[in-house]
Parts: structure tokens; C-alpha cells; sequence
């Protein structure tokens, strides 16, 4: 990846981080450790993967925040809209609704729903010669549901190559760890086994994403980007914990995140 | 009604190459020749009802005709979240077939039985749900689904014998005309109480309603009712969110009058044994010795 594509995701990923923590803060909210667990996916995903008609599914729509603030940062969601979220006759409700909004072509919010989703809009291109590809972003704590593995054989036994999932690997669900709720390891081998080409990658890293993506795109199977996360990344006092998930910023905790948001932005570009 | 319904799927598929058919794996003797004409067009997709389900609602978004087969309680209770979420509150034109509603399937007893289904279906948002009565009901059926920009649910089951002339399918259609009580039922249970003794049928003023949600009852119902004031439901289906409380509460904000209000609807199990569709109609009232002293009773 050049440089100069690699700070502009930096810069992307950075606007998204401020606008999705502001809009949590004046809302009071929780949810900011999964938004910050996937926002570089997002900015990945929709500022350097997707193409032309190509559909994305947050099928973790509790990082809906994340998700507007990405596509405010594209132009599908004005900063007028962005500051009713969570008030009253908002469309920005706290999980993406349905019909409302240009690059949400499903409400989401129950998890292990949109992978199924995804494959049938990967069917439908393929019925209908379109090209399109549909990306879809699952949390890990999601593959608990029985309906995501559904989802997965179906993908597999139709070898349906324009379904791209990317697992947002944090290790951490509502009430828990993964390993001790429900044992996901060995993932990667699991989906291997399924019959996915299944890569591993760090989930904050855009250089490490376009290695995965390559792969991917190389891969004659479809394909499972498993990206490594930190929930509630930069988020000091519960960065990786359960309580990133729940609880609203306060004030001081707000200002600081802020200002390590900033720094990692700094440090990352400075080090270009 | 399944080989009516395989049959209305083979006309269709060359007219429409939108329509994709997808089955929960059963059609067996059933649905070979729409596989065979659907063809890289039918899906089975395994024994996984729930992403069968959101499968067809891709499609749908993409502006294809998902038309979604099994036995009824398998593709309306078991993946009842991915129909809310994914297709009612998108209204996409999803199609839901389920064979077998209420006793249907008999024998196979309680696991693959639908006492709720069109309770369940109706109170979504956005769908409309489809109960023909007789086999030749099926195609019409087909043919308004084709054309419902909405979600919809089928519910097929064998289609009634009865000897008199059927009006075409439609919301509601008038069987006989009778000066006692009205009678309003859904499904080919109805059958029973047509079949009954002719001095008792004379006194009925039969009625069949056909689509739910139910929105409006014709100006000619509503004066029967008025005149006779009593009403008679039955149904294959629990009282509760079915037709009994549905038409009760249209009934109550339209009629100006009281009427005695009596429904016959299935109550489950109440013995706890397992028999063909007329036993269990026939143990709850539906059919036989009971349906007969019920309607006795009711028109003293």
C-alpha cells in the first residue's frame, strides 16, 4: 500500500473515531468499545474495498454510530443528520433501521442475520450477471448464533467468491470472554475447514488489511478476513473489557480518548 | 393443494424469470418437476430455514422473486425473526409457501403441526396472508402473490370436497345463504360445516375469508349479521390471534348491535393423543359429532 493511500485512510479512520465519539458523548451512550473495535475495518472497507454498486452489511449493528459516522465521512449521511443521533424521531437510531438510509440496505441489530443477507445479495448478482459483491462485517461473539454457520455452508456449497466477511476479532462479548462463553478457537482453522480461504490479519492496521484483502482477492474460495482487534481501542481505563461495551464517556475520559485518538493519528502518519 | 400449487409454479416460471424457488430440502414426489423447470432458478438450501430465509430477502432487495417452501411450522415459526427483520420491515416480496397448516400433517403430530401460523404471519408488518380453500383456489392465489408487491405467507393444506360451485378466490366469498346464524370460518375446515346435515346447513349463512390481515367486512356480511345476530367462527388455527379475535374486534368497531358470538378453533391437544387431521379437527370440535352438537346448540 503507498503511502499516500495509507494516509488517507489514516485521515479517514481518524475523522470517523471523532465524529462517532462525539456523537456518543452528546448522546450519553455506550457501544464505543465495539465502534472503536471496527472502525478501521469500515474505513477499509468502504474507502478502498468497495466499488460501484458493491453492498456493505454491519451485521454488529450495535456499532451503528461507527457506521454513520463512515458514511457521513463518504457524503450518504450530512453532519445535520449525524447530530440527531439517538434524539428523538431520529433515523439514526442506536442499530441501523431499515429504508432510510443510502448504504444501509438492511436494518441490523439481532446478530447473525447479515451474513445470510449478504449471500443473498451475492446470489442475486450472480443471478443477475451485476458483479456486485457484498461485504459484510460480523463480530466474533456473533458466531455463537446457529444461523451465521448456516450461512457459512450456504456460502460454501455455492461457492458465492463475491460474499467478503471480515470478523471483528476482539475476543470479548456482552456477558464475557469468547473463550470462556463460548469456545470460537480454533477459528481460523474451523473456517478453513469449512471450506473458506480464512486469513488473519490486525484489524487496526490498514498495511495489514491490504495484505489480507490480497490474499482474499487471489483466493479461487471465498473468502474470511479474521482481523485481530483491540475493543475499545485507545479507550485507557476499559480498552479490551466488557465495560468498553456498555458505558458512556465522561467527560474527562471523553477529552482524553480524544487526544489519543490524536496521537495515534500523529504517530502513525509521522511515521510514514 | 401441493400439486395445484407445483402446478401454478411450472406456468409461472417461464413468464417470470425473476422468481427463484428455494426449499427448506422437502418437496419430495412433490415439487421434481419445479426443479426440474426452475432449474440453476430452484434452490435447496439445506435444512437451515432461518438464512434460507434472509437468502430470499437478498434477492428480494435485488429485485428478484424469492418463492420459500416447507412445511408450514418450519418456515414461519422457526426462522420468525429473519421474516420480521429481514423481510417484513423491508417489505420485500418474499414469498413464504407452508404446506400443511393447522392439523395438516396429521400423524406427524405436534413438531409439524401450525395452529399459529397466520396468527403469527398476520401481525407482521407488511404482509398479507393467503388461505385458499378449495384446490382450485391455489392458482388464483398464485396468480394475486405474483402480483402483491408485499410480503406474503401461503398457507396450503388439502383443499375441501364440497359439491356446490365455489366463487372465485378472493378476501371473503359468500357460501350459502341461510337465516339463522351467520357462520365465518378460514381454511377448508369450513368444509365441515357445509358438509353437515342439510337441515342444519340451511340455516347457515356461510362465509369464507381468504386473505388476512382482515381490514373490512363487505356491507352484505355486516346487514346478515345485524339481522341475525349470531356469528359463528371456525377456523384450523387457535382462537387466540386467529380469526375468533381478529373478526371479534373488526366486529366491535363496526356493528352498532350486540350478536351472540360463538368460535371454533383448535385448542391443541386437549387429550394429549395424536391422530389423523379429521381426528384432531374432530377433537376439537371441528368436525363430527362435535362440530354438529356445537351447531345445534348454538342455532336453539
Amino acid at each position: 500500500m503507498d503511502q499516500k493511500r495509507r494516509k488517507e485512510l489514516l485521515e479517514r479512520a481518524w475523522n470517523i473515531k471523532k465524529r462517532f465519539l462525539k456523537m456518543y458523548k452528546t448522546a450519553n451512550a455506550g457501544h464505543v468499545g465495539t465502534s472503536l473495535s471496527c472502525a478501521e475495518l469500515l474505513t477499509f472497507v468502504v474507502f478502498d474495498w468497495m466499488q460501484g454498486e458493491d453492498e456493505f452489511i454491519l451485521s454488529k449493528g450495535h456499532a451503528a454510530a461507527a457506521l454513520y459516522s463512515t458514511l457521513a465521512e463518504r457524503g450518504f449521511i450530512t453532519e445535520k443528520d449525524i447530530e440527531t443521533f439517538y434524539c428523538d424521531a431520529t433515523y439514526l437510531a442506536a442499530h441501523p433501521p431499515p429504508n432510510k438510509l443510502k448504504g444501509i440496505p438492511f436494518a441490523t441489530g439481532s446478530l447473525g442475520h447479515g451474513l445470510s443477507l449478504a449471500a443473498g445479495l451475492a446470489l442475486a448478482s450472480r443471478y443477475k450477471k451485476s458483479g456486485k459483491r457484498a461485504f459484510c462485517i460480523t463480530s466474533d461473539g456473533e458466531i455463537d448464533e446457529g444461523s451465521l454457520w448456516e450461512a457459512a455452508s450456504f456460502i460454501i456449497h455455492h461457492s458465492l467468491q463475491n460474499v467478503i466477511w471480515l470478523i471483528d476479532r476482539n475476543h470479548l462479548q456482552g456477558f464475557g470472554r469468547t473463550e470462556e462463553v463460548l469456545k470460537l478457537e480454533p477459528l481460523t482453522k474451523r473456517l478453513t475447514l469449512l471450506g473458506f480461504t480464512a486469513v488473519e490479519c490486525n484489524g487496526h492496521d490498514f498495511a495489514s488489511l491490504e495484505q489480507g484483502k490480497l490474499l482474499l482477492e487471489r483466493s479461487s474460495k471465498p473468502g474470511v478476513l479474521i482481523c485481530s482487534t483491540i475493543k475499545g481501542k485507545g479507550w485507557k481505563p476499559y480498552e479490551n473489557t466488557v465495560d468498553s461495551h456498555y458505558l458512556p464517556m465522561k467527560d474527562e475520559q471523553y477529552e482524553a480518548l480524544i487526544a489519543e485518538i490524536d496521537n495515534q493519528y500523529l504517530r502513525s502518519v509521522s511515521g510514514l | 393443494m401441493r400439486s395445484e400449487f407445483a402446478e401454478a409454479m411450472l406456468t409461472s416460471a417461464d413468464l417470470h424469470p425473476e422468481m427463484i424457488f428455494l426449499t427448506g430440502d422437502l418437496g419430495y414426489m412433490a415439487l421434481e418437476k419445479v426443479r426440474e423447470r426452475f432449474r440453476e432458478r430452484f434452490i435447496n438450501a439445506g435444512v437451515a430455514e432461518q438464512n434460507m430465509i434472509s437468502i430470499a430477502a437478498g434477492l428480494a432487495h435485488e429485485g428478484l422473486k424469492p418463492w420459500v417452501y416447507s412445511i408450514a411450522p418450519f418456515v414461519t415459526l422457526r426462522p420468525y425473526e429473519q421474516i420480521r427483520n429481514d423481510v417484513c420491515l423491508h417489505n420485500l416480496p418474499v414469498k413464504l409457501i407452508g404446506n400443511g397448516g393447522g392439523y395438516g400433517y396429521g400423524i406427524m403430530s405436534c413438531t409439524h403441526h401450525a395452529l399459529e401460523d397466520i396468527g403469527a404471519m398476520r401481525i407482521l408488518p407488511n404482509m398479507q396472508v393467503y388461505v385458499p380453500f378449495v384446490d382450485s383456489d391455489v392458482g388464483e392465489a398464485v396468480h394475486q402473490m405474483l402480483n402483491d408487491p408485499h410480503p406474503n405467507y401461503l398457507r396450503l393444506n388439502l383443499g375441501a370436497q364440497i359439491s356446490q360451485p365455489v366463487p372465485p378466490f378472493t378476501v371473503w366469498r359468500r357460501l350459502t345463504h341461510g337465516n339463522k346464524s351467520v357462520v365465518i370460518g378460514t381454511g377448508p375446515v369450513v368444509e365441515n360445516a357445509l358438509n353437515l346435515e342439510s337441515a342444519i346447513v340451511e340455516e347457515l349463512d356461510i362465509w369464507i375469508v381468504s386473505r388476512f390481515p382482515i381490514t373490512t367486512i363487505p356491507d352484505e356480511l355486516l346487514e346478515q349479521i345485524s339481522h341475525l345476530r349470531r356469528v359463528i367462527t371456525i377456523e384450523e388455527h387457535y382462537g387466540q390471534c386467529g380469526l375468533r379475535e381478529t373478526l371479534a374486534a373488526l366486529l366491535l368497531e363496526t356493528l352498532g348491535t350486540s350478536i351472540r358470538y360463538h368460535s371454533l378453533f383448535a385448542r391443541g391437544y386437549p387429550s394429549g393423543r395424536y391422530g389423523s387431521q379429521r381426528w384432531h379437527q374432530a377433537e376439537n370440535n371441528l368436525g363430527g359429532e362435535g362440530l354438529k352438537q356445537t351447531m345445534i346448540e348454538f342455532l336453539l
